[in-house]
């Protein structure tokens, strides 16, 4: 049962931007980290905060809601960096709170969504509907990948 | 017998021997008739042959003994070394070498090599079909370089003459045992108890001794006086258990005799001398005045896994951002004892890091040394006759530098023989020897190693390539006009550039240079170009002598704080606000009768002000790069620390003047500045 289970969900962590709710594979997510100090990258686009160091590492973090063109806001006690690892890139994301693990059946998961609001349709790989939860996937490959040609 | 622990081993001399085959073969075809140099070459193919068979690497022991085969009969002169037989060789080397690399990557070792082993055949036969008499003294040299482990004194020699004279047979026997045979000593009592029954053991090789401590591998040699016929000997010795088996040659007086005078190097490879006839003393005496690698042995060396010393350094990294941390509370905490042992410990740490970083010094000879064969190779494809001269082999660089300049080099190399080394035709007509020189330098100098290519070729023409450069669109005519020379001959390094009117195998797909300049400033290091024309070119590349641990210089600049590498570093001055030049729409500071740009960094960087700020005085550090030199303008100086180089990760590829990162006693991350990219 259990692995049939593993083969229809897909285990993501839910995360929150302006009252909104996305989700990435846990796959992808390294750990999540409370906000700590960052080092301002200079001559970078402007989504790009600046690195972090992570027990060692040295790892850049990119706040989510200038990646989106949303409007900007202080980081607060709820805000959260979600370390993610996508093939060899390790980034950091700032989100607004990340709270949730769930299970969303493959099925649940529609592939084009028809409006997603504000937020620029190229970085959403589908949409979750569970019980009255709205959940946005995100398509990090998308997400991250444009930054090589800006620098 | 577990094979496996030795794997690596072997792998590992393999790939030495293979390289000492190579560079001899390299200086046997300058010294065709030194038989010296084919001796080495017939040890280490030996020495491969006999390990691969031991490890089962059928084909690689059969393509090594024919390559040895070979080798034999140039040894015996029976061949004359010439470039033709030099070229099979050469290719018999490049499948062991594949071979060996194949294993080395978890394969059989195994390769199609039909068509250099028929050739090898055909050397081999060809020569001897002609030399007719000579095929009979071949077929004895061989007989004798497989069972000549045993040679005799005087003394002996009587014995056995006398016994033959009464009728008794000489045997020399070998005795094989089984790889995983656990109690040898006893094997060979068994086998010794027989021998004696069935006459006398005249020698043995390993000594008697040897054999009764094991000291040896599976293999035995012994020499029996008997009246009883070879095959019952070598049937009776086959019964003994564990012995797989037993080959008995029977041997005249003649045979032993004339073998006492053979060839030196055959008695080299026995491994055991346990005679002492004046012979053997001569024999040593030979192999102590060849140069041979046997002087190296002599140094006190163990292997280490190159991924243990990284996880060294790596550990050792950690310990340096540690000590950083340390050092910044002790100094806040102002306790004297406390200062004490963080200054102790910080003297240690310091002496750490010297060992472990010379540990991991490579010297470049392990990049230079697959130059020769390269060189030769292609300087018979272009049809131009070079010489390769490499200086200062030895001179060490670290590791992580090393797996990196390979490449460039050999960009450059191949850009030198191509585009620098003329035809021979045209050398001659200008007046120049035929032969193409290229020197390969290297050296240390300051806390940078230096590597020079320079060739005596046609150097590098400034209008074809400022012409080239224009209609590629890199420079406009205008800015062509006021550039030097060197800034000229850095254009050929641009990307999409190749000033060879035709595009050839070897370079000239545009893609070479401006990769071995990006690859050469990523280390951290330049890349200069001198070159007169007709004369020649001299490529030089500074390096740094290690990447992961560097002396910075922290400044700081409001709340952030960078660091600037002190290699940079020329010196730090205060200045006066009053003592900024205007020129060109460009500050500048007189600094020691000199005009220094300034850079302000708040201003590069974009620092987040709050007020604008009129001081009276400027901190101003003066870097250089090459011999140009910049004022960067910081708000003060922190102090000079060691750290730990890190990269910014991969979604940060290419920050504009920052070459890194690294972590500072607070934890947090402070930026590396690259000077570099800040100097026009």
């Amino acid at each position: 049962m259990t692995e049939l289970k593993a083969m229809d969900d897909l285990k993501v962590i839910v995360f929150e931007l302006m009252n909104k709710e996305y989700v990435i594979p846990v796959s992808q997510v390294q750990s999540i980290e409370k906000m700590m100090h960052i080092t301002r990258v200079p001559r970078t686009p402007s989504f790009v905060k600046g690195v972090i160091n992570l027990r060692g590492v040295v790892t850049p973090i990119i706040d989510l809601r200038e990646r989106f063109n949303l409007q900007a806001s202080e980081a607060n006690e709820q805000s959260r960096m979600i370390m993610i690892k996508l093939e060899d890139m390790e980034v950091g994301l700032i989100v607004d709170a990340a709270n949730d693990v769930l299970d969303i059946p493959l099925s649940a998961i529609e592939p084009q969504p028809e409006v997603v609001g504000s937020i620029e349709s190229e970085f959403i790989g589908g949409v979750a509907k569970l019980e009255r939860r709205l959940l946005v996937m995100l398509q990090l490959e998308k997400v991250l990948n444009p930054i090589k040609q800006v620098i | 017998m577990e094979m496996s622990q030795y794997l690596e081993m072997f792998i590992e001399e393999s790939k030495e021997h293979l390289q000492a085959c190579n560079e001899n073969l390299l200086e046997l075809e300058k010294n065709p008739s030194d038989l010296r140099i084919v001796n080495e070459i017939f040890r280490s193919a030996h020495t491969l042959k006999g390990m691969s068979a031991t490890m089962g690497y059928e084909d690689t022991a059969d393509l090594t003994h024919k390559m040895e085969n070979v080798l034999d009969a140039i040894r015996n002169e029976k061949i004359v070394v010439s470039t033709a037989i030099l070229d099979v060789v050469f290719t018999a080397v490049d499948h062991l070498e594949a071979m060996v690399m194949d294993i080395a990557s978890g394969g059989t070792g195994k390769r199609d090599v039909s068509a250099t082993v028929k050739d090898l055949n055909a050397i081999e036969k060809g020569e001897l079909a002609v030399v007719d008499t000579a095929e009979i003294a071949a077929t004895i040299v061989e007989k004798t370089n497989q069972h000549s482990f045993l040679t005799y004194d005087e003394f002996e020699l009587t014995v056995i003459s006398q016994s033959h004279e009464q009728g008794f047979n000489t045997y020399e026997i070998s005795v094989s045992l089984r790889e995983d045979c656990l109690l040898k000593a006893a094997r060979v009592f068994m086998v010794f108890e027989l021998l004696e029954k069935m006459g006398d053991v005249i020698k043995s090789s390993p000594s008697v001794d040897q054999l009764e401590s094991e000291q040896f591998d599976t293999q035995f040699h012994v020499s029996l006086v008997t009246n009883e016929p070879a095959d019952d000997v070598q049937k009776k010795l086959m019964k003994v258990s564990e012995v797989v088996e037993v080959v008995v040659h029977s041997v005249t007086i003649e045979q032993l005799q004339s073998r006492n005078n053979a060839s030196p190097v055959v008695e080299n490879e026995n491994q055991s001398q346990s005679t002492s006839s004046s012979n053997n003393v001569a024999v040593a005496q030979n192999a102590t005045n060849a140069p041979t690698k046997g002087v190296q042995a002599g140094n006190k060396t163990i292997r280490v896994n190159i991924e243990r010393l990284d996880i060294l350094m790596n550990l050792f990294e950690e310990l340096v951002i540690d000590r950083g941390r340390l050092q910044s509370i002790s100094s806040e905490l102002n306790h004297s004892e406390l200062d004490e042992t963080v200054e102790r410990m910080t003297r240690i740490s310091g002496d750490l890091q010297t060992i472990i970083l010379t540990m991991r010094m490579v010297q470049v000879e392990t990049v230079f040394n697959r130059f020769p064969k390269m060189v030769r190779q292609l300087a018979r494809d272009l049809n131009k006759k070079i010489n390769l001269e490499i200086i200062g082999a030895e001179t060490e660089l670290d590791r992580t530098v090393i797996d990196e300049i390979g490449d460039p080099l050999v960009h450059l190399i191949r850009n030198a023989l191509d585009h620098g080394v003329e035809r021979p035709e045209i050398r001659v007509a200008n007046g120049k020897p035929e032969e193409g020189t290229v020197v390969l330098r290297a050296y240390h100098s300051g806390n940078h190693v230096f590597i020079e290519l320079e060739d005596d070729g046609a150097g590098i023409n400034r209008d074809k390539v400022l012409n080239k450069a224009i209609s590629k669109g890199i420079v406009t005519s205008e800015m062509a006009a006021t550039m030097t020379d060197k800034q000229v001959f850095e254009l050929i390094m641009a990307s999409g550039f190749s000033t060879a009117d035709t595009i050839s195998d070897v370079s000239g797909r545009g893609v070479g240079l401006d990769v071995v300049k990006s690859t050469i400033e990523s280390l951290g290091g330049f890349i200069t170009i001198d070159s007169t024309e007709g004369k020649g070119s001299l490529f030089s590349i500074q390096l740094p002598l290690t990447l992961s641990i560097i002396s910075v210089m922290l400044v700081e600049i409001e709340e952030e704080m960078f660091a600037i590498p002190l290699s940079s570093i020329i010196e730090t001055a205060i200045i006066r606000s009053t003592d900024i030049l205007n020129a060109h729409n460009q500050k500048v500071i007189d600094f020691r009768g000199k005009v220094v740009p300034l850079v302000f960094l708040d201003d590069v960087f974009s620092v987040p002000r709050d007020e604008q700020s009129d001081e009276e005085f400027l901190s101003v550090v003066i870097v250089r790069k090459g011999d140009k030199m910049a004022g960067l303008v910081v708000d003060s100086f922190v102090g000079q620390q060691e750290i730990v180089l890190k990269s910014l990760g991969n979604y940060l590829s290419s920050v504009f003047a920052i070459s890194g990162a690294t972590i500072l006693g607070n934890g947090k991350v402070a930026l590396i500045v690259d000077c570099n990219a800040l100097i026009k």
